[in-house]
């Protein structure tokens, strides 16, 4: 469907009619074009992923809570991996390793800006598709491609890559110096190339579709913030995943061509290699490079959705709607030139690292503002306390927890003797992956009426979200202080130094609740697919918003709205407003149906 | 068997499950409640909650926090550690005020405003004033922990002074080894390919810088003594983290990375301050490395100079020395007990501090 938005014509719905009968099982759901199928299956395939990963996760952590004790449920997860119940050193790196890549990539990256701007970014500016639904296509089928090929390399028979999910060279370039170097490590290559090509897709076609296709009335500053967060996130995308394809491409070189961009006067099993030249530390830059807007490219999205959700269900407008674009533009801005914080005891030269910091604690401006305007807008509001609504106030609390360590983490002098220890994993699980999935849960719960026409169970809800809360703060809070007894992260055991005390008996604890926590996820799964077929149908606009999406008929169809795409003649932020009858007024309602309640200037 | 059982247990909970959110459904219709729109009860219900857990949370914060002081890194054993340690307890200060103010007014505002039939929130979508003191206060207060922090970092990567005991530390998959430069403080010029059996950390022969220097299998310090380490590696990354000297850092094929540090406490005075008669410094590898990462180590002895001098006598010249009055055995087994045996004999002691 390629009507630009201006065009509200009557005939473009009508051929719809036509063509919808000509859906066959593919064309609807395999090799849709459709942005809300394609949303689906967006969703569908980031669950997937995240129980695979989430497994994976749980199984090193018994490795790490009970060092000492055999689990029969391992070999029968992984097989001879996991021989008598004992999990293998090295495939402990390999389950960290993917554990670390489908989170990142293919859950927060893929599945959280897959799903949503998906679905809202249509939804929400008033267009009938994206710019171009085969590029939408195409993109989907990258991702899911990506997926097949890192799932596939579960199963080779040296083991999947294992140089953590940054896959630093040497490592990462050299079979001879860890197992999953080989095969594996050129899996996960080409489903990072293939991932790229989608996220690259997948984001031109938001910028554009944003720009250009939003209904008459919809000016960039009548956008809701979620629109707001998925463009940004686009930009940084498209500015960002090309350097992460650079430099896969010269590790790929490096493996297989023999060249030496990153490889420099190595002797390895007893032979000095020819490489000279390169620098392992170029590879730091370039991924970093990518990775720090990356973890933007996780947490803006989510940000976004949690304003929306929190504006929504506090009756009242989202306090300082400009003050949280403009962060969100620093905080993008910024995202880009504080990558060296990552690499502080790398060698690179003092002066530079002192820039990073500068830049890097800059970054905690616009965070902080971010965070008083969620508050605020808490103050004095009228909270329905939806599940969503509970996702998006633990997301902010997490913002919080996770964001303030952050300030300790991004000062050199600091980060010396934190760099790589437990307290890194307890930071970035916090303010990247809990906020993040807490984000996508909120939007999950908020939006899947407008998915599936169905509600969910807000029950399984309200429990999914006090279970989850309980254990990830059980989870992460105790990790701060594993780390700062010194215990570095990717250690397949702590028993051999006396020193280790803290990461033995603070790891159980730790493993215990990450155990509950993910079985607290499954509520949300049955809770999820349940609902889709069985849940409450759904009435037109459940939760009393402003926002166009709502107005669209709960039944899907091609192009959205029977008709003519609604006008927009208001921000989508009129909760609350005094002398009007009801809580909220839509942005469809037009300034001359509620003269009573408008502020000087609005007519 | 075991595998097939607990497949059909896993399907017989999922038809449990399901029959279950029936039956409830059912229940729920029969008694009219209205299930998609949130009821008052559930504001109070989640309210309350939230409130419990910000109770409860904070409790618990706090418990788990002195508890576990028993855990944490003893003193810092260096005199730019101690300064860290001080900046990191300063920023802990700040956080925690700032982490209890916030998620107070998040958790106790989602209780006190939650929703009541009949009440409407107050249209209240900004305040200029409020959103410039809320963006200048932050600002002012990182500014200064960016200028005291980079004061620090600047003070802690400065060029080594002259004096200051060069040491190498080299690592390998998957263990370290030290090469001290001797009284010329010089290290010998080194090329990966000249490593060989005999010479592991491939150190130029040619280079008459090398005459003196010695290679050792443990890493020994004197107290109150300056020391700048010199770090490499031969064949991927790693790191060099001495947790209690709150030093680190990484050491990459190719390249040569610094670190200047004082240690400031001996390891026999750190005995006592830990109360731990079996307490031992380390250096660790805190890059991941290979499968054996978790074990790759070496043990750090900070001593006395008496001390450091009586083992420094004892350790092995990375070449044989043929002024030498003792012959050397070539250092091919450096670390196997004879030689360390035969190296007792050798008069020769050096030490630069």
């Amino acid at each position: 469907m390629s009507t630009h938005s201006n065009d509200h014509s009557i005939e473009a719905h009508d051929g719809h009619d036509h063509h919808e009968h000509h859906d066959t099982f593919w064309t609807k759901y395999v090799f849709s074009q459709d942005h809300k199928m394609i949303s689906k299956q967006f969703l569908v395939t980031a669950i997937f992923m995240a129980v695979l990963a989430m497994v994976m996760s749980l199984i090193f952590r018994l490795q790490l809570g009970w060092p000492d004790q055999k689990f029969p449920i391992i070999e029968t997860l992984i097989g001879h991996w996991g021989k008598g119940g004992k999990l293998d050193p090295s495939f402990y790196l390999a389950l960290v390793t993917i554990h670390g890549t489908i989170m990142v990539f293919f859950v927060l990256t893929g599945g959280l800006s897959g799903t949503f701007s998906n679905l809202l970014i249509p939804f929400q500016i008033g267009a009938r598709d994206m710019a171009s639904g085969f590029l939408n296509m195409l993109s989907y089928w990258f991702f899911f491609a990506s997926c097949t090929v890192m799932t596939a390399s579960l199963f080779v028979e040296a083991g999947p890559a294992s140089a953590g999910w940054t896959v630093y060279p040497p490592l990462s370039a050299l079979p001879q110096a860890i197992p999953g170097s080989g095969l594996g490590m050129t899996l996960w290559l080409v489903s990072m190339v293939l991932f790229i090509g989608s996220a690259l897709l997948g984001g031109i076609n938001y910028v554009v579709t944003i720009i250009n296709m939003r209904t008459k009335g919809m000016s960039m500053t009548r956008l809701p913030l979620t629109i707001w967060a998925f463009f940004i996130t686009a930009i940084l995308g498209i500015l960002s995943f090309p350097v992460l394809f650079a430099a896969a491409l010269l590790l790929l070189f490096d493996r297989s061509f023999g060249t030496s961009f990153y490889l420099s006067d190595i002797f390895i099993n007893g032979a000095p290699l020819h490489n000279t030249g390169g620098s392992p530390i170029l590879y730091q830059h370039l991924f970093w490079f990518l990775g720090h807007p990356e973890v933007y490219i996780v947490l803006l999205p989510a940000l976004g959705l949690a304003s929306e959700v929190i504006s929504t269900q506090a009756r009242k407008p989202i306090f300082g709607y400009k003050a949280m674009i403009g962060s969100m533009l620093v905080i993008a801005f910024l995202s880009f030139i504080v990558w060296g914080h990552h690499m502080f005891i790398t060698g690179m030269n003092p002066f530079l690292g002192s820039v990073f910091v500068f830049t890097t604690l800059l970054v905690a401006i616009p965070s902080a503002v971010k965070v008083f305007n969620y508050v605020a807008t808490l103050w004095k509001a009228n909270i329905v306390l939806s599940p969503a609504m509970l996702f998006a106030i633990g997301l902010v609390s997490f913002f919080i927890s996770g964001g303030l360590t952050g300030i300790i983490l991004g000062d050199s002098a600091l980060d010396i003797n934190l760099h790589d220890t437990y307290f890194v994993v307890a930071h970035f699980h916090i303010v990247m992956g809990s906020s993040a999935i807490f984000g996508m849960f909120a939007g999950v719960y908020h939006w899947f009426p407008r998915m599936f026409g169905r509600m969910m169970n807000k029950r399984l809800g309200y429990l999914h979200f006090w279970l989850t809360i309980v254990c990830v703060y059980g989870t992460f809070f105790p990790m701060h202080f594993v780390g700062l007894s010194g215990a570095p992260r990717r250690y397949y055991a702590y028993t051999s130094y006396e020193g280790f005390n803290a990461a033995l008996n603070i790891n159980a604890l730790i493993s215990s609740f990450a155990i509950l926590g993910g079985l607290a996820q499954l509520i949300f799964v049955f809770n999820f697919f349940y609902s889709m077929f069985r849940g409450k149908k759904s009435v037109q606009n459940p939760w009393k918003s402003n926002t166009i999406e709502w107005t669209a008929p709960i039944e899907h169809l091609h192009g959205n709205w029977p008709g003519e795409i609604p006008t927009v003649y208001r921000w989508p932020y009129d909760y609350g407003k005094p002398n009007h009858d009801d809580d909220f007024i839509p942005q469809t309602t037009p300034y001359s149906e509620t003269t009573a309640s408008n502020l000087p200037g609005e007519v | 068997m075991i595998n097939l059982l607990t497949l059909l247990t896993i399907v017989l909970a999922l038809i449990t499950g399901w029959r279950l959110m029936r039956v409830l459904e059912l229940v729920r219709d029969l008694r009219g409640d209205e299930e998609d729109v949130i009821t008052d009860a559930d504001n109070k219900f989640n309210g309350r909650a939230f409130l419990v857990f910000l109770v409860l949370g904070f409790a618990g914060m706090i418990y788990f926090t002195i508890d576990a002081k028993k855990y944490l890194l003893p003193v810092a054993a260096t005199k730019h550690g101690v300064l860290t340690d001080a900046f990191l307890y300063q920023n802990f200060l700040l956080i925690i005020v700032v982490f209890f103010i916030t998620q107070f007014l998040l958790f106790y505002y989602a209780w006190k405003y939650q929703h009541k039939k009949g009440q409407k929130a107050l249209f209240y979508p900004d305040n200029h004033k409020l959103e410039f003191w809320w963006t200048v206060i932050p600002a002012v207060v990182l500014m200064g922990l960016i200028v005291y922090g980079l004061q620090l970092w600047i003070s802690i990567t400065n060029p080594a002074p002259a004096e200051a005991m060069v040491i190498e530390v080299y690592g390998k998959q998957f263990d370290w080894t030290a090469r001290y430069s001797g009284q010329d403080n010089k290290l010998a010029k080194s090329n990966y390919k000249m490593i060989s059996d005999d010479n592991p950390l491939g150190v130029d022969s040619l280079d008459a810088s090398g005459k003196d220097d010695k290679i050792t299998r443990e890493l020994h310090l004197p107290v109150g003594s300056k020391i700048s380490f010199k770090f490499h590696s031969r064949d991927v990354i790693h790191s060099a983290y001495f947790p209690h000297l709150r030093a680190q850092m990484n050491c990459v094929p190719g390249m040569t990375t610094v670190f200047y540090l004082e240690p400031t406490i001996t390891t026999d005075s750190m005995k006592m301050i830990t109360n731990d008669p079996k307490f031992e410094y380390i250096l660790l590898c805190n890059k991941i490395c290979g499968v054996a990462h978790y074990n790759m180590r070496m043990k750090l002895i900070v001593e006395s100079e008496a001390d450091f001098k009586k083992w420094y006598a004892t350790q092995t010249y990375v070449f044989a020395r043929p002024d030498s009055t003792t012959p050397v055995a070539p250092n091919s087994v450096i670390d196997s007990a004879k030689t360390v045996e035969a190296m007792t004999t050798n008069k020769k002691v050096v030490a630069n501090k």
